[in-house]
């Protein structure tokens, strides 16, 4: 008999998942302790608390969030050690999820969770999952810019001729993210050259949200985030985002970088099974359910499950290939750190 | 957010106090009594040193090279001309614009004249961040060093105009009359004559807004103006407590510093105080005549406008536009309670640190009490940022890491000022003599400060420590940074919603923060005409 190398690992991380948490094969079966989680979240405070709502309602399990950025939170994990109060740790992005896991923080994943979610949304030594998964886009003013003005790539913003003219939120964790998938992708010094003229083009401003504020009031022509702010206030009133258009890079850009998401749990957790049983349930089909249907507008990456219909499909983005557990969220504050973006 | 002490002119009408020395109760030299308040208010002196000597281990700890590399780049260059220029801007312009109003309110028959001064105030209990909320709401576009300027003036030259307005009021007129009779006209004898002596004042103001301006975050995070605080921010919501973070807070100390070197230097040596006899009659109101009168209100009217009217209409517009679906009780139930947990116990933590070195300010003083005292006021002007970056990293591996002990010692921290010197104006005020007396019946040193000195300073406590809890209500970096798990404050859930960019569901909270802080801000209007003694 043969065995693949991913089955073996597959049968490896079953084990491991058997001998820590015996009892969180039965997600729905583990007995609430008093005191329930801690949830590191550094999403979206309101998916967050819709996740956690909906999960205590099912199991029981009382969910204390904790809410902070991606990598000021990874990085809070580290500092605090085997110490950590936290249980669980979501983020918006990877790059925390594998400083938390270059760390040797995190424990493994029950086989059971980890098949929730097909291969292509979670790293192979699976001790940690995609939850969800944004694009990167370019939203535009579209009195400002005509498709034919539009960027062909990410990198072409980097040229002179877009001094002054695009914007991005450089202390958030999505555009690190971003930075960091271009470091993988492009290499360092690549990256760093990006950066300098960054920091001699772009606008900076604090948060996706304040971005697309500003692009929709003619502020400035366009600006680098993620799609979900857009239909996000499509869906509410539309008054941040209703002059505006995005504009997908495609083409395997590193601006066509989908980021995923990410979930683990604390190998310090004192309340394993709780905490493998709420990644199982954000990963599965409730979670996911809450993605499609709620006013998140991110993308669902569980296996079989759908996004919004609203959005423009994941397979349509032409995202490029990244390893999500390579991207050094590190070396990344270190390079905008040297270009004085932060 | 705050540092110092708010009024400033209470601090400074004080200072003679102080300097008069009382005779040492006889049974508190060495006995007891002393070496418990000693030790004591040496407790907190060394807790209050704590930010600050993490500051220097840490820049120890980093070496110079990667030290060098973090404080001498471009960036820091860029942060320290924004930080400079606000300072260097708002500061001036908040003293002039604070004593033109000051001279209006007190000094002439301008029309209104209380009320003004009390609307002067008010803009005191919206929290700064709520200020640029509301300017960001009305004109989206501003940014930048202008819009940090002008929000910035609207937000604080009440800390300016309190003190200012007060030492007006207490200035004896006699001299003025004299410059007049020796040939003066009014404006050498406004020039010559009182400005002088509003020196202690405006130099108090200014520290205290200069520190303002160097501590805050939520306002300039909004209008889009980076200075070493949202720097500060933006490395710790990078990488934590990494080197380059506490580099940027090294550098905001040595520029707090800088403001109190500044101002110590600037206050000069000269005398305040009257002399002669009897009391100093009422100074007159200079007539203003009807249009002069008419076109000065602009003045007061368009301030109001700016700093209340502007952040009041938005919080109506914006609870308009929410309706009932905003006001979600679920959540701002549990913010409203743990808010008011946190400032009632932070201020009464507060204040009972602060009683030791209090009590040894007026019954002890000596050098050593000094230097103590000294490092008390100290760590109060350290912002926020700098205090919370101190204690995440000395407490992470520490039982009280992520506990209300934690958010408490902070607070503690940034409010002992306020706190020390309203209780140290108490404290002076109860005659020495009656502990004296109850020491005489037997009572012990602590029991006789428990029961004469600290009851008759119970008023004053009380002022402080509703100083430091309107501090707490509207803290927002430093519980940001270190609230235990699952805690939302009114200011960080505030903060939550407004940078979603969902500013209907921030208002709510915006609104109860400036309820709560309403009475407060009557309370230091009051004690600020009561140091004047009219």
């Amino acid at each position: 008999m043969k065995l693949s190398l991913p089955s073996l690992a597959a049968a490896a991380m079953l084990a491991a998942g058997l001998l820590t948490a015996p009892l969180a094969a039965t997600a729905q079966g583990v007995k609430p302790t008093p005191e329930g989680i801690v949830v590191y979240n550094a999403q979206h405070a309101s998916l967050t608390k819709a996740w956690a709502e909906a999960f205590s309602k099912e199991t029981g399990i009382k969910v204390t969030l904790r809410n902070g950025s991606d990598t000021e939170l990874g990085n809070q994990i580290v500092q605090e050690g085997a110490a950590s109060p936290a249980d669980v740790f979501l983020t918006e992005n990877s790059p925390a999820m594998a400083l938390v896991d270059t760390a040797g923080l995190f424990a493994p994943l029950d086989a059971a969770t980890l098949s929730e979610v097909p291969a292509n949304f979670r790293p192979v030594h699976g001790r940690w999952i995609g939850i969800a998964a944004r694009s990167t886009v370019f939203v535009y003013n579209k009195s400002k810019l005509t498709p034919a003005q539009l960027p062909k790539s990410m990198l072409d913003l980097a040229t002179p001729a877009w001094k002054g003219r695009w914007a991005a939120s450089p202390s958030g964790a999505d555009f690190q993210a971003i930075v960091s998938a271009l470091l993988e992708l492009k290499g360092e010094a690549a990256t760093a050259a990006w950066l300098k003229a960054m920091k001699e083009n772009a606008t900076p401003y604090k948060g996706n949200g304040t971005v697309l504020k500003a692009v929709n009031a003619g502020q400035i022509e366009g600006g680098v985030i993620y799609h979900y702010y857009y239909y996000g206030d499509q869906a509410k009133t539309g008054e941040n985002s209703s002059n505006t258009q995005l504009h997908y890079f495609r083409n395997q850009d590193p601006g066509a970088f989908v980021s995923i998401s990410g979930g683990g749990v604390l190998a310090s957790s004192k309340h394993q099974p709780e905490a493998q049983a709420f990644v199982k349930w954000v990963a599965g089909k409730g979670g996911q359910e809450i993605l499609k249907n709620g006013d998140a507008y991110e993308y669902a990456v569980g296996t079989g499950a759908q996004s919004n219909p609203r959005l423009v499909p994941l397979a349509e983005l032409q995202a490029p290939k990244v390893e999500p557990s390579k991207l050094n969220s590190k070396k990344v504050t270190d390079l905008m750190t040297q270009a004085g973006l932060l | 957010m705050s540092a110092l002490p708010l009024d400033a002119g209470a601090d400074a009408a004080l200072k003679p106090a102080v300097a008069v020395r009382l005779p040492l109760p006889a049974a508190g030299r060495g006995g007891w009594g002393l070496s418990w308040v000693g030790s004591a208010a040496l407790v907190v002196s060394a807790l209050a040193l704590l930010p600050l000597g993490f500051v220097v281990w840490v820049g120890i700890q980093t070496g110079w090279a990667t030290a060098s590399a973090l404080i001498f780049r471009p960036r820091v260059g860029e942060l320290l001309i924004n930080t400079a220029l606000l300072v260097a801007l708002t500061v001036p312009l908040c003293a002039v614009l604070a004593i033109a109003l000051a001279w209006l309110t007190e000094r002439s028959d301008l029309p209104g004249a209380r009320t003004w001064a009390w609307l002067l105030v008010a803009p005191l209990a919206v929290p700064a961040f709520v200020h640029s909320y509301a300017w960001m709401t009305v004109a989206p576009g501003l940014h930048g060093l202008p819009a940090g300027v002008m929000v910035s003036l609207i937000a604080y030259f009440p800390f300016l105009y309190l003190p200012v307005a007060a030492a007006l009021r207490r200035l004896d007129p006699g001299m003025e009359d004299s410059a007049a009779s020796l040939g003066l006209g009014p404006w050498a004898v406004f020039f010559r004559v009182v400005l002088p002596q509003l020196r202690l004042a405006v130099c108090g103001g200014s520290l205290l807004v200069g520190l303002h301006l160097l501590a805050e975050y939520g306002l300039y995070v909004m209008i889009r103006f980076d200075t070493f605080t949202t720097a500060i921010v933006d490395q710790f919501q990078s990488t934590y407590n990494g080197p380059a973070a506490n580099m940027l807070s090294g550098v905001l100390v040595v520029c707090c510093f800088a403001l109190l070197g500044l101002e110590s230097a600037a206050r000069g040596k000269e005398r305040y105080a009257r002399v002669g006899t009897g009391a100093a009659r009422m100074p007159f109101k200079r007539r203003l005549g009807r249009f002069s009168a008419l076109c000065l209100l602009l003045l007061p009217a368009l301030l109001t406008v700016l700093a209340l009217g502007v952040p009041l209409f938005t919080l109506a517009r914006w609870l308009l536009a929410g309706g009932a679906a905003v006001w979600r009780f679920g959540e701002m139930g549990p913010a409203l309670l743990q808010t008011l947990g946190l400032a009632a116990a932070g201020a009464l933590l507060t204040t009972l640190a602060a009683v030791p070195m209090a009590w040894l300010s007026i019954r002890s003083p000596g050098r050593l009490q000094r230097v103590l005292e000294a490092c008390n006021y100290m760590v109060g002007s350290l912002p926020g940022v700098v205090v919370a970056l101190a204690l995440v990293t000395v407490t992470v591996r520490m039982p009280i890491y992520q506990t209300a002990i934690t958010v408490l010692l902070a607070y503690l921290l940034m409010f002992l000022p306020r706190a020390l010197i309203s209780l140290r104006a108490g404290i002076a005020q109860a005659p020495v003599e009656l502990e004296q007396a109850a020491r005489s019946l037997g009572r012990t040193p602590a029991q006789a400060l428990w029961a004469i000195t600290l009851r008759l300073a119970a008023p004053s406590a009380a002022a402080g420590a509703a100083l430091v809890g309107l501090g707490i209500t509207n803290e927002l970096t430093a519980t940001l940074m270190l609230a235990p798990n699952g805690t939302r404050t009114l200011a960080t859930s505030f903060w939550a919603y407004s940078s979603e960019i969902d500013y209907a569901a921030a208002a709510p909270y915006a609104l109860i923060m400036v309820l709560l802080s309403l009475p407060m801000t009557w309370l230091l209007y009051q004690q600020s005409k009561r140091t004047a003694g009219r």
